[in-house]
């Protein structure tokens, strides 16, 4: 069946985005909250991270352009887009906003600014790369997707 | 039915079913935690607006068993929400958060949260919540002293063995048989809904809290039993029960206020030995505590002690008496050091000191301008507060009268409740002016030291120079505290608005005019005293409040007494602590605090009026 190589594609990928480190056990809660009544569950918690977070890393982008930095707001607001990051099961995401928080504690603006690039980096990665899975995981169907091996 | 069959039927049917209320601005974590959450077959109701959950529950008291919610929201605090639900609904509320600093966790626990998530949540921990939801109907009957059930219920629930079971089993027959009900009812918590999962509760308005509060100033503190709060409170269909659970509460937030209050006064004593009159009066309390207090999240300045005014008064009076009294002529009061003796640590530490010194003032410093604000609704509970020096009654009343008190002592014996520090201050100047007291006294009437102390910031920033301005701001000032205590109360019962206590207090500058603030604007005509009371005030620390004024005060952010000391113009100034932040080290700015006092202690000259020249 055709659908065999993709579900094993499939499979394979998620493998892997847990194996890389992109994403964590949260994640898998996500998976065992989607069911029949909640079949694109975990799609649409995604979806809306990725459209609430970008106000965030917007308003991020724009805090560091300030000057000087305030800490205590740029904590503030990476505090609530870790919270955000972590619900997904974002793990490399998520490091880096500690990382950030980390820099912002100590006052370090040469850090908060490289950090955060790194998070928009790691943010955009793992956007792609779940994109492609959830594509993938619809192609199969959704009776697949809710099926999807653990 | 027999017991075994409701017990059953308890099981089976809770926690199913149980109506949670979910709070969290965050969308993706609040479609996450409201899925989780009807995955546990709870009935689940969300919200990413903090204000709506307080409509929502105070729409229908009964409508929740439950309310889970994000600490960092942008419309409010959580910590504020918390507090709300507690006070007003007695519902269990338990907290989620990114964030697990143990110091959070401890707020959290302070503020009292019946549990501390940490997001993101999973579903175990989800699963077992209602647990709190038993334990606290439990608690609730417990309390009410009712006869029913918990000693019946054991027995029967001693075959199930579990307590969880028998509060279900409680609230089962509750609902499955009025009449068994009447036995439980009889605390007076109306019975109206026998469908209802948890007995109905008494809700606590601010009228009948303000109640609650002068009858417990009454009386006293320590002397305050609910059965004579109740007497005094005569209100019908209110049992001793529902009093005895709220009184519970009440010194549960005392408490709580007054920790900080202690570290504050520790603080302040360390800073300089202040005059033990001084520490009652903790005038500057308001001051020192407001560094201590911005530390604290609740305290924010409380430093308004609750400074007895009858005690206060006394001292202020004598010459000897606190330092500022010292003040050698009242024309040349210098800020922040009321007294001549041009000590400004002596101030700092007055108004530091001042929360060791009281209980009262600790609670009133400790509270939360917002609580302050609540227990400052009465007026009359003002006056109560000042007349006891420790009473809790002072502590009741947030910080609002440390700092007016302070004045009003000097004043005229007005029994400001907050007056903590203020006194200090106030009373130098007070002395002369009876119209002194007019300005303190409203800052306690308000019940909130804190709104006290903006009142009195504000009030001698602008007083500077002309009577006019002293008067406007006296009038500021009063109004502020009118504000504060109005808002006070509803912030502890039923808040009206969501603003957070603090804000509301201190800044409300939208305070009716009072008269007090004409006065003490008069006062400062009168002599430099009392302007220099208020310099004191503000240049200790009440200069902070002066900000928490112009401050509009984002509610649920930071508590206005987390400003953080700017020096602005000579005064000391407090800035508000972006979200979050908590209020920064409080020994920093009581050293700034002392340093600022010292600098306007030679500024300060005879130019008594300009708040300004005196920082």
């Amino acid at each position: 069946m055709e659908r065999n190589p993709m579900r094993r594609q499939l499979a394979s990928l998620r493998k892997s985005l847990f194996d890389q480190g992109y994403l964590d056990e949260q994640f898998m809660e996500l998976e065992q909250l989607q069911d029949d009544a909640n079949p694109n569950f975990v799609e649409e918690v995604v979806t809306l991270y990725y459209r609430d977070s970008a106000r965030l890393i917007l308003n991020l982008d724009h805090a560091l352009e300030r000057r000087p930095l305030d800490f205590s707001k740029l904590d503030g607001l990476m505090h609530q887009f870790k919270g955000s990051s972590s619900s997904i099961g974002a793990k490399k995401v998520k490091a880096e906003s500690t990382l950030f928080r980390e820099y912002c504690k100590y006052g370090n603006a040469e850090g908060c600014m490289r950090t955060f690039q790194q998070l928009k980096k790691e943010y955009a990665t793992l956007r792609k790369k779940l994109e492609t899975y959830f594509q993938l995981a619809r192609q199969i169907g959704p009776m697949e997707s809710a099926n999807r091996p653990k | 039915m027999t017991v075994e069959q409701i017990v059953s039927e308890g099981k089976d049917q809770f926690p199913i079913g149980m109506r949670v209320l979910a709070v969290d601005d965050d969308p993706t974590c609040l479609l996450l935690l409201g899925t989780l959450l009807r995955r546990c077959q709870y009935h689940v109701t969300t919200t990413s607006q903090a204000k709506t959950a307080l409509k929502m529950l105070r729409e229908n008291k009964n409508k929740f068993d439950l309310v889970i919610s994000d600490v960092h929201m942008p419309d409010m605090d959580g910590f504020k929400l918390l507090e709300h639900v507690g006070l007003e609904m007695d519902l269990p509320v338990i907290m989620l958060s990114a964030n697990g600093d143990t110091k959070l966790v401890m707020k959290g626990i302070t503020h009292g949260a019946c549990d501390y998530l940490l997001k993101p949540v999973r579903i175990e921990e989800l699963q077992n919540i209602w647990q709190h939801v038993v334990r606290r109907k439990k608690k609730d009957r417990c309390n009410s002293g009712s006869k029913d059930k918990p000693h019946p219920d054991s027995g029967e629930d001693a075959g199930i063995g579990n307590v969880d079971n028998n509060g279900k089993l409680n609230k089962k027959r509750k609902d499955q048989n009025e009449d068994e009900d009447d036995e439980r009812d009889e605390n007076g918590h109306d019975n109206e809904d026998p469908s209802a999962q948890k007995k109905p509760r008494v809700v606590w308005s601010v009228e009948l809290h303000r109640k609650f509060v002068a009858a417990v100033n009454q009386l006293g503190i320590d002397k305050a039993v609910p059965k004579k709060i109740l007497e005094l409170m005569n209100v019908e269909k209110l049992t001793r029960e529902n009093v005895a659970s709220h009184l519970q509460k009440f010194r549960l937030y005392l408490k709580r206020i007054s920790c900080v209050a202690n570290q504050q006064a520790n603080m302040a004593a360390a800073l300089g030995t202040a005059d033990s009159a001084y520490l009652r009066m903790g005038s500057l309390n308001g001051l020192g505590n407001f560094h201590t207090l911005a530390g604290s999240d609740q305290l924010h300045n409380a430093a308004f002690r609750s400074f007895p005014p009858s005690g206060v008064l006394g001292r202020l009076n004598t010459p000897a008496g606190l330092g500022i009294r010292g003040l050698p002529s009242p024309g040349t009061i210098q800020l922040g050091h009321v007294q001549n003796s041009g000590n400004p640590t002596n101030d700092l530490s007055k108004l530091q000191s001042f929360v060791p010194g009281n209980h009262n003032t600790n609670i009133l410093q400790g509270m939360p301008m917002s609580l302050e604000l609540d227990r400052l609704q009465h007026n009359k509970s003002v006056g109560h507060i000042g007349e006891l020096p420790t009473t809790d009654s002072t502590t009741v009343f947030p910080g609002s009268g440390s700092l007016v008190d302070a004045r009003i002592t000097g004043f005229s014996n007005n029994p400001l409740l907050g007056v903590t520090s203020n006194s200090l201050m106030l009373e130098g100047s007070s002395q002369q002016a009876t119209s002194h007291t007019s300005v303190s006294a409203i800052g306690f009437q308000n019940g909130n030291a804190l709104s006290d102390f903006t009142l009195i910031a504000p009030a001698s920033n602008q007083l500077q120079d002309s009577k006019a301005d002293s008067q406007g701001q006296a009038s500021l000032i009063n109004c502020n505290a009118g504000q504060i205590i109005r808002s006070a109360p509803q912030e502890w019962n039923a808040p009206r608005k969501d603003a957070p206590y603090q804000s509301h207090a201190l800044i409300n500058s939208s305070i009716p005019i009072n008269s007090a603030m004409i006065q003490l604007g008069q006062c400062l005509d009168r002599n430099n005293s009392i302007f220099h009371r208020t310099t004191d005030l503000d240049s200790v620390g009440p200069l902070n409040f002066v900000d928490p004024l112009s401050i509009k005060h984002s509610e649920g952010d930071n508590y206005i007494m987390e400003p953080s000391v700017i020096e602005k113009e000579g005064y000391l100034m407090f800035q508000p602590r972006p979200h979050g932040s908590h209020v920064p080290d409080n020994t920093g700015s009581l050293k700034d605090l002392a340093s600022a006092m010292m600098k306007q202690e030679d500024d300060f000259g005879c130019n008594g009026y300009s708040l300004r020249t005196s920082i």
